[in-house]
């Protein structure tokens, strides 16, 4: 039976999406106010449709499970994909500004849950401006690793304000992270390793023969904390 | 050239109109309106128009005032609006003793608790800090460089509210979201603690208040938004308390289903007498709703809706005297285009705001001031009332524009981008 599609967006050896099709420009406006569906509040996040073989019906989500890795900008993927394995028992989310981009993992992530059974149930996409909804998404201290990988630096005074990590969006990031415990944890967190390695970007740069630089920070608990 | 502003029409051809707005002193010793950029006050103990002095940076307002507020004290006043530049005024001497320059325009102004600090905040969604040593106003002085606080990123902030307690700083945005921050001992750092967020509104939130009471000494915050709620809040723990559907519980929605969208939207909230009594103004209502609020229970519930008969009146803003059981309300708005009057503004009171008593709309005759406070707070002891009902939906329509995210139609988007860079034909 023939093809008749034009354009086949998945390849047929492999099932992945290919990227060619889902070619975007590297930045989408984080200033503008796009018109995608955003949760009202973290309890109006449907996790049965981002997670199926873990939520099987929004009536089962009981707050237990929550996600707790958030990749702000996960681009094509990358470092999600290699996250999932890493930690099957983490749900994680990628958010993304562009749509076809957005697309684009999705339709990954959708093919692996089908050559992989079992795995890659923990991860999932959306489509969203991370700059201004954050707090519709995750709750006060809900999040125990967000990733950045990698902030552009936006040189030009005049588009300092669309900076990802800014000051005033640290205390959104500050909000949603639970106080860290100990500096020892660092050091021996496997995720470190993969900041070089596990995205698009990071490869590229590799290719190119140029270095990655790594931050890591974590959210400390306020001295004078009230209550 | 403003970026940040992403909802400017290519055919806007009406001018931005701002709504007048009314505030009371704390113990009603004066009555401040503002009507675009003219402030107006009357001083209540001497019975005649207080004159403004202000020899502090360029005087008075060249713009449209966004926002007026006496301090919970009563010590200070402070203006602030679309010249961009925010003025603070000692009550006593009506002496602008500071101006501070801000660099966009100002949305919404608060005075802390201890009077000691004034944060504004500007239509990008940043709130700005300014400290104000010696607080009873006395001192001038001068023009004061602002800190930044907090942000709501790329959003208008059409309110802001201290708890009662002076322990939280609370910014409504245009996101529908309401945002608790820790307000810390040194402002000018920022404030960089969030002790939660206030999620429910599904339309943007216009404006906030504090309900207390002897048994919630720390409040409950109430909001109204442009989804034509009214919701009472913990802001602890941003729980949601309640929700009252206040134009359909006071019957304003049409039941032919033909509802204009947005026609309802809650635009501004009082509270009064122990937070036991909200009022409500909402578009298109030509009275006030007023809501109780059961601290205990936390709950809201509309109690009446009084209409103001005999003139369109919509208020367009609220303030409440606690002394004497008063509820001020202006409306008006700023030059009209099509119309002869350089603005327009109509005062009336409500007194008798209690649980036990029935609300009666007063006279003009019996207005505390009488038309010598007419006279100088609407800028003429009569109005033309055709006007008004013009007024009502200039003010309807400019804060749809403002607050309302536009939705650009699918079909012309590429015409649209036009004149992006990379989709410039090259021939």
């Amino acid at each position: 039976m023939p093809e008749t599609e034009v354009k086949a967006t998945i390849s047929k050896s492999t099932g992945l999406p290919r990227k060619r099709f889902y070619r975007a420009r590297a930045h989408s406006n984080p200033l503008s106010d796009s018109h995608f569906p955003v949760p009202i509040s973290p309890s109006q996040f449907d996790y049965s449709l981002h997670y199926p073989q873990i939520f099987t019906s929004t009536d089962q989500v009981d707050g237990s499970r929550k996600v707790q890795f958030a990749d702000i900008g996960c681009g094509f993927g990358g470092l999600l994909i290699s996250l999932s394995t890493l930690f099957p028992e983490t749900l994680m989310i990628g958010m993304e500004l562009r749509d076809k981009v957005t697309e684009y993992v999705k339709e990954r992530i959708l093919s692996l849950r089908v050559t992989n059974p079992g795995q890659y149930q923990n991860v999932s996409v959306v489509r969203t401006n991370s700059m201004k909804y954050i707090p519709n998404y995750f709750e006060k201290a809900q999040l125990t690793k967000m990733f950045f990988l990698f902030p552009d630096p936006h040189f030009k005074e005049k588009n300092h304000r669309r900076r990802v990590i800014s000051p005033f969006l640290l205390d959104e990031y500050a909000y949603v992270l639970k106080p860290a415990l100990t500096e020892k944890e660092l050091e021996a967190d496997p995720v470190v390793k993969l900041l070089s390695s596990a995205t698009e970007e990071g490869q590229k740069v590799a290719r190119n023969g140029g270095q990655t630089f790594q931050a890591v920070f974590r959210r400390i608990v306020p001295s004078d904390q009230t209550s | 050239m403003e970026e940040a502003e992403v909802e400017v029409e290519s055919n806007r051809d009406n001018v931005e109109v701002a709504p007048a707005l009314i505030a009371v002193h704390p113990d009603q010793t004066s009555v401040a309106v503002a009507v675009g950029p003219d402030l107006r006050v009357f001083d209540l103990l001497s019975g005649s128009a207080a004159s403004l002095v202000d020899e502090c940076g360029a005087p008075f307002h060249k713009d449209s005032i966004r926002a007026i507020r006496y301090g919970p004290r009563g010590k200070l006043f402070v203006s602030a609006g679309d010249d961009k530049t925010v003025k603070i005024w000692s009550t006593e001497s009506w002496r602008c003793v500071c101006t501070v320059s801000s660099e966009k325009r100002v949305s919404a102004v608060a005075i802390s608790e201890d009077g000691c600090h004034v944060c504004f905040a500007d239509k990008f969604g940043v709130v700005w800090v300014v400290d104000v040593p010696g607080s009873d106003g006395h001192v001038a002085l001068g023009d004061r460089k602002p800190t930044p606080l907090l942000s709501h990123y790329c959003s208008i902030i059409p309110s802001l509210e201290f708890s009662p307690d002076g322990r939280f700083i609370v910014s409504a945005d245009r996101d529908f979201k309401i945002r608790v921050t820790n307000f810390p001992k040194k402002p000018l750092n920022g404030a960089h603690e969030i002790q939660s967020f206030c999620l429910a509104h599904t339309e943007f939130v216009s404006c906030l208040a504090f309900v207390c009471s002897p048994e919630c000494p720390q409040g409950l915050l109430v909001s109204g938004s442009g989804d034509s709620t009214v919701r009472l809040w913990d802001i602890s723990s941003g729980v949601l308390l309640d929700t009252c559907v206040v134009a359909a519980k006071a019957g304003l929605l049409e039941s032919n289903g033909e509802a204009e969208e947005h026609s309802h939207a809650v635009t501004d909230l009082c509270t009064t007498l122990n937070g036991s009594l909200i009022a409500v103004a909402i578009q298109s209502l030509q009275g006030i709703v007023l809501l109780s609020c059961d601290v205990s229970a936390q709950t809201l519930s509309v109690s009446k809706v009084v209409s103001i008969l005999g003139e369109a009146f919509v208020p367009t803003s609220l303030g409440f005297c606690p002394h004497e059981g008063k509820l001020w309300m202006v409306t008006g708005v700023s030059s009209l285009p099509s119309c002869n009057y350089p603005s327009l503004a109509r005062v009336r009171v409500i007194s008798g705001i209690d649980v036990e008593q029935e609300p009666v709309v007063v006279g003009d005759d019996k207005i505390p001031g009488r038309e010598k406070l007419l006279e100088t707070l609407q800028g003429s002891a009569s109005v033309d009332e055709s006007a008004f009902l013009a007024a009502a939906e200039a003010v309807k329509t400019a804060m749809c524009n403002l607050l309302i995210k536009k939705q650009y139609p699918s079909d012309n988007r590429e015409s649209r981008k036009k004149t992006r860079n990379d989709r410039k034909l090259k021939n």
